[in-house]
């Protein structure tokens, strides 16, 4: 124990080193894999991004001539391993810092989320 | 006298993975020791084999929580192994960065875990403290705190700019004042002698023919390191292994801490003479009808990995050995003997990784 007292004293009057999450968070990284986001109105349907993915993650629906071709990208599926955001030749796939949050219910994004069909977004 | 067999595991305190001992006791002596393994088996062999190549970097990542970037270096030396691949020597460097990371992170964390093993709580929170800013660096330079994929055939994905080496010196830094502050405790506490030394010895001759590798096989006495083999950069850093003559827990704790210090002047090295250019080369094709084994040495010992390729994306066959694995026999000879109270500080002496040891 005797070795351990000077730590004990100096934790005793320094700051705590936890933070009181959620009231108070981090600051990301820059170039942190958090989440990830595409934009279909950038995407041009190469079916790159579903060839490498390593996680299955992206589904393309369609083929590029299809009008109503689509993606759909699974984040409970994604490893974040950012190599489709990597790759993409027109940039429709970035990588945000902030990290996702807890959800209650898997969703899709895609297909079936008009937020996400393509045009919406710009 | 008569004897009881319990079962220690596969849910106990000191256990952070399923793994079960059923211990055979007389009294409080145990008598005889029988693992009984497969709590974590998934299967990453076979699924290694499904993949094009490229994809199995991030499945073998995924062996190991800890030294997730040493099994996904590993696989990519063997590739490049197999495929004849030259890496550049900006990425050796960087992977040496990495790797040396990854084991200051291990080695705190399994310092903290065995103060915990013995109930110290202070220290075990201290220990914690200290590697939370080793995986801050972590995520800075590569983008995530423990599956970090940054390396890839052919290289590495990510670069570290002057910018950030500043930083990472002036956390590093931090992190070696802290480390300053546990390791006296260590070496000198009275409550840890008394539950380390002489704990678990492994006799020099047995630690070799059992099997043992790492830090278990260095604290016997072996200067036994796969950095030796001079993989990645660490032919061009001056490396040493750290060797102790004990063969105990204490031996083992204190090769332990001695490495952690040692990862600090690599990482810091490796940042100082790190050279400039790429950072990965283009791999094209399939690897080729053919053999090859890598030996690397991660947080917890020799890292065996063997694959066969026949000219397609997938390999025929990837083998992987984890330290973990190799050191059970070790660990069911250092047992019997024992007080049970003795139990959990030997069996964390090993640094068990179950997760690695059955993939
Ligand atoms: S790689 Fe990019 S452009 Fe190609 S399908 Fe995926 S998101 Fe669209
Ligand atoms: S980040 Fe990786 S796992 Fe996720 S969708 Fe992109 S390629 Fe797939």
């Amino acid at each position: 124990m005797p070795w351990m007292m000077p730590n004990i004293l100096k934790n005793l009057f320094s700051s705590p080193a936890t933070r009181k999450y959620p009231f108070e968070t981090r600051q990301y990284w820059a170039g942190a894999r958090g989440q990830l986001q595409i934009d279909l109105a950038r995407c041009v349907f190469c079916g790159l991004c579903q060839r490498i993915c390593p996680a299955q993650a992206i589904t393309q629906y369609g083929n590029k001539k299809d009008p109503d071709v689509t993606i759909d990208y699974n984040p409970f599926a994604c490893i974040y391993c950012a190599r489709c955001a990597e790759k993409c030749p027109s940039g429709a796939i970035y990588i945000h810092e902030s990290h996702a949050v807890p959800a209650d219910r898997k969703i899709t994004y895609g297909r079936n989320d008009i937020s996400l069909s393509k045009g919406e977004l710009s | 006298m008569s004897r009881i067999t319990f079962p220690f595991g596969p849910q106990h305190p000191v256990l952070p993975e399923g793994i079960q001992l059923s211990l055979t006791c007389e009294d409080e002596k145990v008598v005889e020791v029988r693992p009984v393994i497969g709590y974590m088996h998934r299967g990453i062999e076979k699924a290694a084999e499904r993949n094009p190549y490229p994809n199995n970097v991030f499945l073998c990542e995924r062996i190991c929580g800890i030294c997730s970037f040493i099994h996904a270096l590993s696989y990519c030396q063997l590739v490049e192994e197999l495929m004849k691949v030259e890496v550049p020597p900006r990425a050796r460097y960087l992977r040496v960065v990495w790797s040396e990371l990854s084991r200051m992170h291990s080695h705190l964390l399994w310092l903290g875990l065995l103060a915990d093993s013995f109930g110290f709580e202070s220290l075990f929170m201290q220990c914690w403290r200290a590697r939370e800013t080793v995986l801050d660096i972590l995520e800075m330079t590569t983008g995530q705190r423990v599956i970090q994929s940054s390396c890839i055939v052919g290289g590495v994905r990510r670069d570290i700019n002057a910018d950030q080496a500043r930083q990472v010196r002036e956390m590093l830094n931090k992190v070696k004042t802290e480390i300053d502050a546990v390791l006296p405790v260590f070496q000198k506490d009275y409550t840890i002698k008394a539950r380390t030394v002489g704990k678990g010895v492994l006799p020099k001759g047995q630690a070799w023919t059992l099997g043992a590798v790492g830090p278990m096989l260095r604290a016997s006495g072996w200067a036994w390191d796969c950095r030796s083999l001079g993989y990645a950069a660490y032919g061009e850093l001056g490396f040493e292994p750290v060797v102790e003559n004990g063969g105990d827990s204490y031996a083992r704790t204190m090769v332990r801490a001695r490495e952690l210090v040692q990862s600090y002047e690599l990482v810091l090295r490796a940042l100082d003479s790190m050279p400039e250019g790429e950072l990965a080369v283009k791999v094209k094709g399939a690897p080729p009808a053919g053999e090859a084994i890598m030996r690397t040495e991660q947080p917890r010992g020799e890292l065996f990995e063997y694959a066969r390729g026949n000219g397609t994306q997938q390999l025929e066959r990837l083998k992987i050995r984890t330290p973990t694995f190799a050191n059970l026999p070790a660990l069911l000879a250092m047992l019997p003997g024992c007080e049970i109270a003795d139990v959990p500080v030997i069996v964390l002496s090993i640094d068990p990784c179950i997760a690695c040891t059955e993939r």
